[in-house]
């Protein structure tokens, strides 16, 4: 399975905003290119991006297929509390991967 | 003089097929782009009919792109993000893909800061808008011109 790239700062000070970078490979296949003998390549994108904070849902993002292959996010939360901060990608034909990081807030 | 007429009838008949050939076309050529008509419906279908105003909203995008199939983009709104005044959500939308729409962001006020980056794919030089919904209910949108050099999508055709 595929492993996403993800880049949490490991440290942060209570009420820092942090900025998270994501990185996840996926062909993001937009459905309106053709393929080599001319029929359109059906469509294979990862449709939404969640991210949650100890459970609780900070950042979402839905996807179109205007977005670039091995899709790159970058967002920004505030650290409130050491705790795990928890990656979820969503899409075509049953894609899901579900990665965790975590954060120690002083 | 007959003759001349019949000619000429049929040469303005054929300018005609043609002009109509040409139109069908570049009807063909055009429905399944994401055209401005487009854009407003699905920025429509999103914001409902919320009025939208210009400003707070910047798109950082290069002006002069080389290939189309990454296109960094950050867009960031102006705002406090505090618990009672932060940004709802951001869309981006644009006009000649093939789909409207771009990216679609849901923030809260432990976003701590309004300002998101990712890749996008253009297919071609256009104008691309980014729009904001505030926690009071106001929406407000930026956009930029992008000129492509290299389309997205064109390596399969």
């Amino acid at each position: 399975m595929t492993r996403p790239l993800i880049n949490v700062p490991a440290r942060a000070k209570r009420g820092q905003v942090i900025e998270i970078k994501t990185l996840i490979s996926h062909v993001m296949e937009t459905g309106f290119r053709p393929s080599n003998i001319g029929v359109l390549l059906p469509r294979d994108i990862i449709t939404q991006f969640v991210c949650s904070y100890d459970g609780e849902e900070i950042f979402r993002a839905d996807l179109f297929p205007a977005i670039s292959a091995n899709p790159f996010i970058v967002f920004h939360t505030v650290a409130t509390q050491s705790g795990t901060l928890t990656f979820t990608w969503t899409g075509d034909n049953g894609f899901a991967v579900t990665e965790q990081a975590s954060i120690t807030v002083e | 003089m007959t003759a001349e007429l019949t000619i000429d009838q049929g040469r303005r008949t054929l300018i005609k097929g043609a002009g109509a050939l040409a139109c069908g076309l570049l009807l063909t050529v055009r429905r399944s782009d994401a055209t401005p008509a487009s854009m407003q419906t699905a920025i429509r279908s999103v914001f409902g009919n919320a009025e939208i105003g210009r400003g707070k909203v910047t798109i950082d995008i290069p002006s002069l792109v080389e290939n189309g199939n990454t296109v960094p983009m950050t867009v960031s709104v102006d705002s406090p993000m505090a618990a009672t005044d932060y940004v709802k959500s951001i869309h981006v939308f644009n006009e000649k893909n093939p789909q409207p729409n771009v990216i679609g962001i849901h923030l809260g006020p432990r976003a701590g800061k309004a300002s998101i980056a990712t890749r996008i794919r253009l297919a071609d030089s256009q104008k691309v808008v980014a729009i904001a919904q505030m926690s009071d209910g106001s929406v407000w949108s930026g956009q930029v011109d992008v000129i492509v050099t290299l389309a997205a999508c064109v390596e399969g055709l």
